[in-house]
């Protein structure tokens, strides 16, 4: 099988879309002739043409308020936004409009698009290029919300997402765009192709919404994240010594519970780990869910590892990522109890 | 009858790309000295022209001419060219240090050194700057040191905000410098703010909200001209307009307007056009500007024409989207040979006096970097702690942000 960056199956995923749909349409910041900042787009607009991959100007409102006229036209189409971070003054058009349409219609308009936006932090890219605004998200009733963690759940899930009825938001793990990353910034990157999460299908393949992956089987404690977290979970839990079993979400919104609650059913133990601020975070979600559903099994309390409760800063980068000695300490915590 | 049509999808193009021979013909660059200059009392409808030309100062040989000369003397000259050439030799350091890998990321001016080193000095003690990333210049020509301009880019133990924001997001209360934002255009509404703030209270201060060409489509800036326009607060809005916004070329912000500047018309803002590489043009129009806001005559927009001869950051490659050769031939020319040509010409300076200034500032520059690197770098020396990362999130940290403290071990 090819292998493939997260950068190039997010591309392929895009012409395998569009070569099969007419409909399926591409824009955003220089997502055009350049072909994307991260180059997720790069050769669409020479392959497909100026009116089915272009770009826009400088304005989050304009892209995914166009988006959502063009939705509700017919079309499929698949916006960018720049940095997550730059969603903001897109928010409302979301929110208020592409979220509700089906409902206040009662399905008489709809809104089939998809939002790409690169997500999370380990670049060095301080406040404005590290967010990770996924609860920001998956509160809004009608978003589905979904953070891929491998190239080949890149392109499936991006492919299921183009072909869902309704708007999803797709959130990119820019640190995961060129390889996996454990959270050890003084270890060497290793590149997707030396990685065999880089292997990745040819043509066309979906991966379901809502259906969320065990990475690593275990018996004694379910650790359950996504989005770069994955990797940083692989690392903790090889580095605890403890036979922990890892659960990749791939979808925030709708949630694969039943997944998880029969692993958690099963360790009795649980730790939930993501990138974004821990107060109101996804996390808080996932802990209420697992308490209620695995109330009788659990024999520790749940913990949750996060980003602190800053805004994501510069110099402090490292203290600020929840890397893996701080998921250690979580795992050695809860199997104490 | 017009014909019907299906309709088409419009999308502006720059009708050169990599590989082609650079062309600005389509440029029209009306000669120095040409534009009229009104007296700033001048009701905005009765000078909407201003906004369809360039005003410019210095002519080819290097002459001041036309009504915009406003006759600086030439010290004042002299030192405008010293804050372009440190900015310059500074740019330059900063690159060569985030290649070094001493900080994450740098974004140089080259090119547009004149509006910012210009602007400031056209401003008083108590006026505001609304920044973006690009106008070092207002920080230079206002004297703040270099040092605290280093050790911002480097995030160690001697920056002023404390390693939380990307390099070049600098911040002075004290050098009238906003803290920059990095989400494009939301500090034009803001600097509207201030000057309403101003005008409610009665201070004779004035802000000046900056935003570039691409930036100019999100909604901050439209809000930002309909507040203006409504209450007429002692603000100056300038646009950069460097060509280029990362890949985009500004035709894809501008539209069908005729020009970035035309957009106060219909807010019925006065609104100028500026040749941004004329030291001497910047600061005119910055004066004349000023002379409006302080008569509390109102807003006034200025469009500044540059060329963003580098790329846009570190992580950006222009050969991609555009000729390599295209900055040789912007038709603007470059801001410090055009200002060092004119002070030549008035035979106040020489090639030598300016090779000679030049070692100066570099070893200034030099020294200020050794001071800098003393303390730190990003990856190395003293570094700011991970404490530092909890302040500042409120005026009095709560139990949540003292338990997450307590948890890293400070
Ligand atoms: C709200 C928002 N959207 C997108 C970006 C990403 N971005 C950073 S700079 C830039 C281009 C800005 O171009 P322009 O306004 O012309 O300024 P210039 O860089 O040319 O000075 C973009 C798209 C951002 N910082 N903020
Ligand atoms: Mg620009």
């Amino acid at each position: 099988m090819p292998r493939m960056t997260m950068i190039e199956a997010i591309r392929d995923a895009h012409v395998v879309a569009m070569e099969a749909d007419p409909d399926v349409i591409v824009m955003g910041e220089d997502v055009g002739y350049f072909g994307g900042v991260f180059r997720c787009t790069a050769g669409l607009q020479k392959q497909f043409g100026v009116a089915r991959c272009f770009d826009t100007p400088i304005s989050e409102l304009g892209i995914v308020g166009t988006g959502v006229g063009m939705a509700a036209y017919g079309l499929k189409p698949v916006i960018e936004i720049q940095f997550a971070d730059y969603m903001y003054p897109g928010y409302d058009q979301l929110v208020s409009e592409a979220a509700r349409l089906r409902y206040r219609s009662a399905g008489e308009f709809t809104c089939p698009m998809v939002v790409r936006m690169p997500t999370g932090g380990g670049i060095f890219g301080a406040q404005t290029h590290s967010q990770s605004p996924e609860a920001l998200f998956t509160h809004v009733a009608g978003l589905k919300t979904v953070v891929p963690s491998t190239p080949a759940d890149a392109k499936g899930l991006l492919l299921a997402a183009i072909a869902d009825p309704d708007p999803v938001i797709f959130l990119e793990p820019k640190r995961l765009y060129n390889g996996p990353y454990d959270g050890h910034h003084d270890r060497p990157s290793v590149p997707w192709s030396k990685h065999p999460d880089g292997e990745v299908e040819a043509g066309h393949y979906t991966i379901p919404l809502g259906k969320a992956r065990i990475v690593r089987e275990g018996t004694d404690a379910t650790l359950v994240t996504y989005g770069t977290m994955v990797h940083v979970a692989l690392a903790a839990v090889e580095e605890a010594g403890i036979d922990v079993e890892v659960i990749d979400l791939r979808t925030l919104l709708p949630l694969d519970l039943e997944t998880i609650t029969a692993s958690v059913c099963k360790t009795g133990r649980c730790v939930v780990l993501h990138e974004a601020t821990l107060t109101s975070g996804y996390g808080a979600e996932l802990a209420a869910l697992i308490q209620q559903d695995c109330f009788y099994s659990l024999e520790a309390p749940i913990l949750r590892v996060a980003g602190w409760d800053t805004p994501y800063p510069h110099a402090q980068e490292w203290d600020y990522f929840p890397g893996p000695a701080r998921v250690r300490r979580a795992l050695e915590t809860v199997m104490k109890d | 009858m017009t014909e019907e049509r299906a309709p088409s999808l419009h999308v502006p193009a720059p009708s050169i790309r990599p590989g082609d021979d650079p062309d600005f013909s389509h440029v029209s660059i009306p000669r120095a000295g040409e534009v009229d200059r009104p007296d700033p009392a001048t009701p905005p409808e009765e000078m909407r022209d201003l906004a369809f030309s360039i005003i410019r100062v210095l002519n080819r040989k290097g002459e001041a001419v036309g009504p915009w000369a406003s006759g600086l003397d030439s010290e004042t000259l002299l030192q405008g060219l010293r804050d372009m050439m440190k900015l310059r030799i500074y740019d330059a350091r900063m690159m060569t240090a985030q290649r070094q890998g001493k900080t994450s990321f740098y974004m140089q001016h080259l090119g547009e050194e004149a509006i910012s080193c210009a602007f400031q000095r056209a401003l008083r003690k108590g006026d505001m700057n609304f920044p973006t990333y690009r106008q070092a210049g207002l920080l230079i020509a206002s004297g703040y040191p270099l040092v605290k301009m280093m050790n911002q880019v480097y995030s160690n133990d001697g920056d002023p905000v404390r390693g939380r924001q990307l390099p070049v997001f600098y911040s002075s209360k004290e050098h009238g410098f906003f803290s920059i934002s990095g989400n494009l255009a939301t500090q034009y509404p803001q600097a509207v703010g201030w000057a309403m703030a101003a005008a409610i209270k009665g201070d004779k201060r004035l802000a000046a909200a900056w935003i570039g060409d691409g930036s100019t489509a999100e909604s901050d800036f439209h809000g930002a001209l309909v507040f203006a326009s409504t209450y007429k607060p002692p603000v100056i809005l300038n646009i950069v307009n460097n060509q280029w916004a990362i890949s985009t070329f500004q035709g894809i912000a501008r539209g069908g307007a005729g020009t970035f500047a035309a957009r106060g018309h219909g807010f019925g803002l006065p609104a100028l056009r500026v040749d941004g590489n004329d030291y001497l043009a910047v600061h005119a129009a910055a004066t004349w500007a000023t002379e409006r806001a302080r008569a509390d005559l109102g807003p006034t927009i200025i469009e500044f024409v540059t060329y963003r001869a580098g790329g846009h950051s570190t992580s950006d490659d222009p050969s991609a989207y555009r000729p390599k050769e295209e900055g040789t031939a912007w038709p603007l020319g470059d801001p410090i040979l055009r200002l060092k040509t004119h002070l030549i010409a008035l035979g106040v300076w020489s090639e030598e006096r300016h090779t000679q200034a030049e070692a100066e500032i570099k070893a200034e520059v030099v020294a200020a970097q050794k001071e800098a690197e003393a303390i730190g770098t990003l990856h190395s020396g003293r570094r700011p702690t991970p404490r530092d990362m909890f302040e500042d999130v409120f005026a009095e940290m709560p139990p949540h942000l003292i338990r997450q403290r307590h948890e890293v071990g400070y």
